[in-house]
């Protein structure tokens, strides 16, 4: 039904895609599993329409495609399910099925119709627990799901795709999206699945697709292939990158949490001990981030201990000598639209204290140097913004620092300067704990790496464990 | 929806509120020796909301759409001389005057709306902007009221039909045209999804400009007939009329005290016309009390502050 022969793209002179091929036909659920950087949201944005291919060509029912915009796949059938919902919370399910294309009868918006054709899709899929007419701000979040999944076939999708439609749902939502699903595919629907998760993989899909490094390693009838196998087809590559050596051997301990949770984590053990990098890998929605943020404070631990006293702010936080250096540094780790400066002396400001005249040496410690210190912020690569905010930590010299995908979209040069730095740190006897998705990364990096599963510790390896094993721990696979 | 939930909705607590304000306004009155609420307070009432109230429906179809309209109180008084200039006392003259108030007060709405769209200026900047070239254009024109109304027009600011103004069914009117608009056709629906959420309505396929032009319009023609209005009770067109009812903020404040997000989507015109009468039995509760008019401005400031603070908690304390 849809084939995409040969497809490229690049985004500012970096390669995301080269040469994919990937033909769905009706009624298949189609997965789509690769790591993170491997591809799969650019190749899911092109089937959508959000992005144009640089080469290669899109074929539906044989006929040759070129979408603009996101409304010409709709009308073609092609419908995306993002993680984050297309909704308006504040108006009713009927209301957002049929947004942009209400019914009309003699000039007025119809809403009998509207709420009866909504009414007779829900029906079809099985789904009684709620109504067209309710707001879809009551909803739980499995039910605005469906709402978006009702508002595709409204429109007559042919192929829906689903960007880890899980991530968000708890387990039994789960077993009733599987349900969905299958309703779908005895409707004809194909869906196209893209899950980290191996185990909804192995339980929905006819076929996958593995993609690595922006290419097709190949697709495969789901019978024909092992959780084991599939993990390598997925990793299977040369660890080129050079990583820093690591220390000889931890110090004290500077932080240690027992049985440490909240809403999102439970039963945490965890030590961090000066001189040494620990790394964090899981899943999204795993509780990594959530991990972070407790121990700094931002969202409490609410249950069990940490030493030496449990953060209930990020004020305390701060005040027992912990920084996080955060995921999304745009959003949450610098002012862009100020200086340099002012962005490296936040924390010194709010707290008082810090090393305000050493900023000068930090910035050359941090090889920032040739950057003027009045210049604003967004001004400047990804790599040198994540430079600062590691600056604005450093300026009141923690005892425990927390990196969040502390490479993320920055590039190869500014990664390593990163990664030494962070080692250096580590030796200088600071306490390090690494979130990273890029399991090379986690893996050359750290110390020993926890593994993170639905909000609890699956597992700790030693230094130099394999991807596999992590990904086995990651996704609940037996061994 | 159980009755419980629909009493958590602002539109419901404005009107709540109104009842308790009544009530309120009722004993302090009683005890002061007066009577709260005669015939001729609640005519006031009327007569006082009119020109508010739909100014404030125009605000509310803005604000729903996630903008916002700063120019009202000067297109207000804009209107107000073109048209006492235009009628000039002349009965013949109403129909082209009232005519090219409307027009004019579109294409006023036409020019903020492109602003906001079209240049990508906030709207707050944007209105704002527009606000101060009427107002230049007035200022330099004139310097105290001008033109003049004839008898036959003023029945619109002071004749009632039984106890109800005339301007009040004016207003009653607007209102529900305007509910109409948002509840009955695809322009009202879009209005709450480009408030709501302007990447979704646009992935929806609304086009989300057009729709903020036409709210934007609509928002001056509902300023231009409160102009008539205010031109209608003045009996002539004054330059200060719309600054000095304070119309620009004051609208807004009635639209967010009657539930609707400031940041759009959410709300609609019942909740404002509460808010416009909240404020208008406050207004009357207070010259009965003859309180001092300072205290009456640090009470209303209060209850506009309380009112969204309490809308707030009820959207935080939201299961899922």
């Amino acid at each position: 039904m849809l084939s995409l022969r040969g497809i490229g793209k690049s985004f500012l002179g970096v390669r995301v895609l080269s040469g994919v091929d990937l033909a769905v036909t009706a009624g298949e659920v189609h997965a789509v599993v690769g790591e993170n950087g491997a591809g799969k949201s650019t190749l899911m944005k092109i089937i959508c329409g959000v992005h144009a291919p640089d080469e290669g060509t899109i074929e539906l029912d044989g006929r040759p495609v070129s979408f603009g915009h996101p409304l010409d796949a709709r009308r073609s059938g092609i419908a995306i399910i993002y993680q984050e919902f297309n909704l308006l919370p504040e108006r009713t399910v009927a209301e957002n099925v049929f947004l942009g294309r209400e019914p009309v009868r003699r000039g007025l918006v119809d809403r009998a119709a509207m709420e009866e054709a909504t009414a007779r899709l829900l029906h079809e899929l099985g789904e009684e627990a709620f109504g067209p007419r309710d707001a879809v701000k009551r909803l739980p979040v499995a039910q605005q799901q469906i709402v978006e999944i009702v508002k595709a076939l409204s429109v007559n999708a042919r192929l829906i795709v689903m960007d880890e439609p899980t991530a968000a749902l708890a387990e039994h939502e789960v077993e009733s999206l599987y349900r969905l699903i299958g309703r779908l595919r005895e409707r004809g629907v194909a869906v196209v699945y893209i899950s980290h998760r191996l185990r909804e993989v192995f339980d929905l899909a006819d076929r996958v697709t593995v993609l690595k490094d922006g290419a097709r390693v190949t697709t495969l009838p789901i019978g024909e292939v092992t959780p084991g196998e599939l993990i390598r087809l997925m990793v299977g590559r040369d660890l080129g990158t050079y990583f820093p050596p690591r220390s000889a051997g931890a110090g004290e301990v500077r932080l240690s949490l027992r049985a440490a949770g909240n809403h999102r984590l439970h039963d945490i053990d965890l030590e961090l001990r000066a001189g040494e990098i620990v790394g964090i890998a899981g899943l999204q929605g795993s509780g990594r981030s959530e991990l972070a943020r407790a121990i700094f404070g931002a969202e409490p631990f609410t249950t069990g201990e940490m030493i030496p006293s449990r953060p209930r702010s990020v004020r305390e936080g701060v005040a027992l000598g912990i920084g996080l250096v955060t995921e999304d540094r745009k959003a949450e780790g610098l002012a862009l639209r100020q200086s340099v400066r002012d962005n490296v002396l936040l924390v010194a400001r709010a707290v008082r204290a810090g090393d305000r005249a050493g900023v000068r040496d930090l910035l050359e410690r941090v090889r920032l140097s040739p950057v003027r210190r009045e210049q604003e912020v967004r001004y400047l690569s990804g790599g040198n913004q994540q430079k600062v905010v590691l600056v604005k930590w450093l300026t009141m010299a923690p005892r425990v620092l927390l990196f969040d995908e502390p490479t993320r979209g920055i590039d190869v040069g500014a990664k390593a300067t990163i990664h030494d730095l962070m080692r250096e740190l580590a030796n200088g006897g600071m306490a390090i704990m690494m979130i990273s998705s890029e399991l090379p990364e986690l893996i050359g990096m750290s110390d020993r790496v926890v593994v993170l599963r639905d909000g609890r510790i699956a597992g700790t390896l030693p230094a130099g464990a394999s991807e596999e094993a992590v990904m086995r721990l990651a996704a609940g696979e037996a061994a | 929806m159980p009755l419980l939930t629909r009493l958590r909705e602002p539109t419901q607590v404005v009107f709540l509120a109104l009842l308790g304000l009544v009530a309120v306004g009722w004993a302090l009155v009683a005890l002061d020796g007066g009577q709260f609420l005669t015939l001729e307070s609640v005519v006031g009432i009327q007569q006082r909301s009119a020109a508010l109230g739909i100014v404030a429906i125009g605000q509310t179809l803005a604000i729903l759409a996630g903008s916002l309209d700063l120019s009202v109180a000067y297109l207000i008084s804009l209107a107000s001389l073109v048209a006492a200039e235009i009628m000039a006392g002349q009965d013949g003259n109403i129909g082209p005057a009232v005519a090219a108030v409307l027009a004019i007060s579109a294409l006023v709405g036409l020019v903020n709306g492109l602003v906001i769209t079209g240049l990508r200026v906030h709207a707050f900047i944007a209105t704002l902007g527009v606000a101060l070239i009427i107002k230049g254009v007035v200022d330099h024109l004139y310097d105290g009221p001008a033109g003049k109304v004839p008898e036959s027009f003023q029945v619109l600011g002071y004749s009632r039909i039984g106890p109800i103004p005339v301007s009040a069914l004016l207003w009653a009117g607007v209102a529900v045209l305007a509910w109409f608009l948002l509840s009955r056709t695809r322009l009202g629906y879009r209005i709450y999804a480009v408030g709501g959420n302007e990447e979704v309505a646009r992935l929806s396929g609304i086009r989300t400009g057009r729709v903020i032009v036409l709210t934007h319009v609509l928002c001056s023609v509902c300023a231009g007939i409160a102009g008539l209005l205010l031109a209608s009770r003045l009996g002539a067109g004054a330059p200060t009329v719309g600054t000095d009812g304070g119309y620009d903020l004051e609208s807004i404040a009635a639209v967010v005290l009657g539930g609707t997000a400031l940041a759009g989507g959410k709300g609609g015109v019942a909740g404002t016309v509460g808010g416009v009468l909240l404020l208008a039995v406050l207004d009357t509760a207070f010259n009965q009390l003859e309180v001092n008019s300072f205290v009456k401005d640090v009470v209303r400031g209060v209850v506009i502050v309380v009112a969204v603070a309490v809308y707030a908690r009820r959207t935080v304390g939201r299961p899922a």
